[in-house]
């Protein structure tokens, strides 16, 4: 019995060390591919006046990126902390979308404690990847994503913050398009696979460059557009190529 | 710098509020077949509109930043990881740039 008891608490800790790992794993691309970005974002508020450790602090605390390059850009430009607040909010109301999503897709068990934890770690790429997971996604497996991209976030912005210049402006500009490439690496695979997935990208991709090129309409808040494609985009997802229970 | 620092918590908070409500909120699965095929085609739908237009926008000019991307689509066509896909795509804007 003492054996018999002693075999189920290691296979449950592997389980969870295996989790991680997995995760941790997933989590490697992602934190190099937000080097750049959190690199540029460091240049940008030194550049601007910020003290590094406040800069650092920023990307420790926010850890989003549109959210915080738009915030910051408005402290640099002394706005009101109105205006802050409500510009951060809007880009930043997409996360709900997402939460919601993963809020199905965790054991639903997890603690509230867990989820206010997790809840910090989301971002688009992490939300990503841990969506396109083929089973119910874990505490352990959620940690190990977040950890390495959280790290290289803030080490990215430390380092561009510190050596303001040390790339030549070219390769700071090649840079710039890091990040969607990689979100071109992560929807082509299942756009080639299903249907459905191919309609859904193509039509989030129409309504948002509808938004953005079209008079009147471009006015709209980069936050809104994306808000407004995703919510459109899925809902004819959701129509036209309903899920069945077994596979969710 | 009391005005910076305030403006930062404001912000970590503001951006936190909506990653954690929902998932506070909704411990059980939603029952509703459109409300769960919905979130499941929310990914795909964030990725697209996210990816393009900004992307054209995302270097010094538009035919660089096009040059990219025709790169990052072709070689996530044939299923090649995220770091390849991202660098290669650097490595295009780098060269064309050089020369645009």
């Amino acid at each position: 019995m003492q054996i018999f008891s002693l075999n189920i608490f290691s296979t449950i800790k592997n389980n969870y060390f295996n989790d991680f790992f997995r995760g941790f794993k997933s989590g490697i691309p992602i934190a190099l591919g937000y080097f750049p970005v959190s690199f540029t974002f460091g240049l940008m508020a030194v550049n601007g006046g910020l003290p590094v450790l406040l800069t650092v602090f920023i990307s420790l605390s926010n850890f989003t990126s549109a959210g915080q390059f738009a915030g910051t850009s408005l402290i640099i430009a002394n706005a009101p902390l109105f205006e802050i607040a409500l510009t951060t909010f809007i880009i930043n109301i997409r996360y709900m979308l997402m939460s919601l999503s993963l809020s199905q897709k965790i054991t639903s068990e997890m603690s509230l404690f867990k989820r206010h934890i997790i809840a910090f770690g989301i971002t688009d790429e992490i939300f990503a990847i841990a969506s396109l997971e083929k089973n119910n996604i874990s505490f352990s497996y959620m940690l190990g994503l977040i950890i390495t991209p959280f790290l290289g976030w803030a080490l990215g912005t430390a380092t561009g913050g510190i050596a303001c210049s040390i790339l030549p402006a070219k390769l700071q500009s090649a840079m710039g398009i890091a990040l969607y490439a990689m979100f071109i690496a992560l929807i082509i695979p299942p756009a080639k696979k299903s249907k459905a997935s191919l309609v859904v990208i193509t039509s989030g991709v129409l309504i948002s460059s509808i938004i953005k090129w079209c008079p009147f309409l471009h006015q709209i808040s980069t936050g809104f557009r994306i808000i407004i494609a995703t919510i459109i985009a899925s809902s004819i997802g959701a129509l036209f190529f309903p899920k069945g229970e077994e596979e969710l | 710098m009391i005005y910076s620092f305030t403006a930062v918590i404001i912000m970590a908070i503001v951006t936190y509020i909506p990653r954690v409500l929902p998932l506070a909120i909704f411990k059980k699965k939603l029952k509703s077949k459109f409300i769960s095929s919905f979130l499941f085609y929310v990914p795909f739908a964030v990725l697209g509109a996210m990816t393009f237009p900004d992307i054209l926008y995302s270097t010094n000019n538009i035919f660089s930043a096009t040059g990219g991307m025709i790169i990052a689509l072709i070689l996530a066509y044939f299923q090649k990881n995220l770091l390849t896909v991202a660098i290669s795509g650097i490595i295009a804007v780098y060269f064309i740039e050089l020369f645009i």
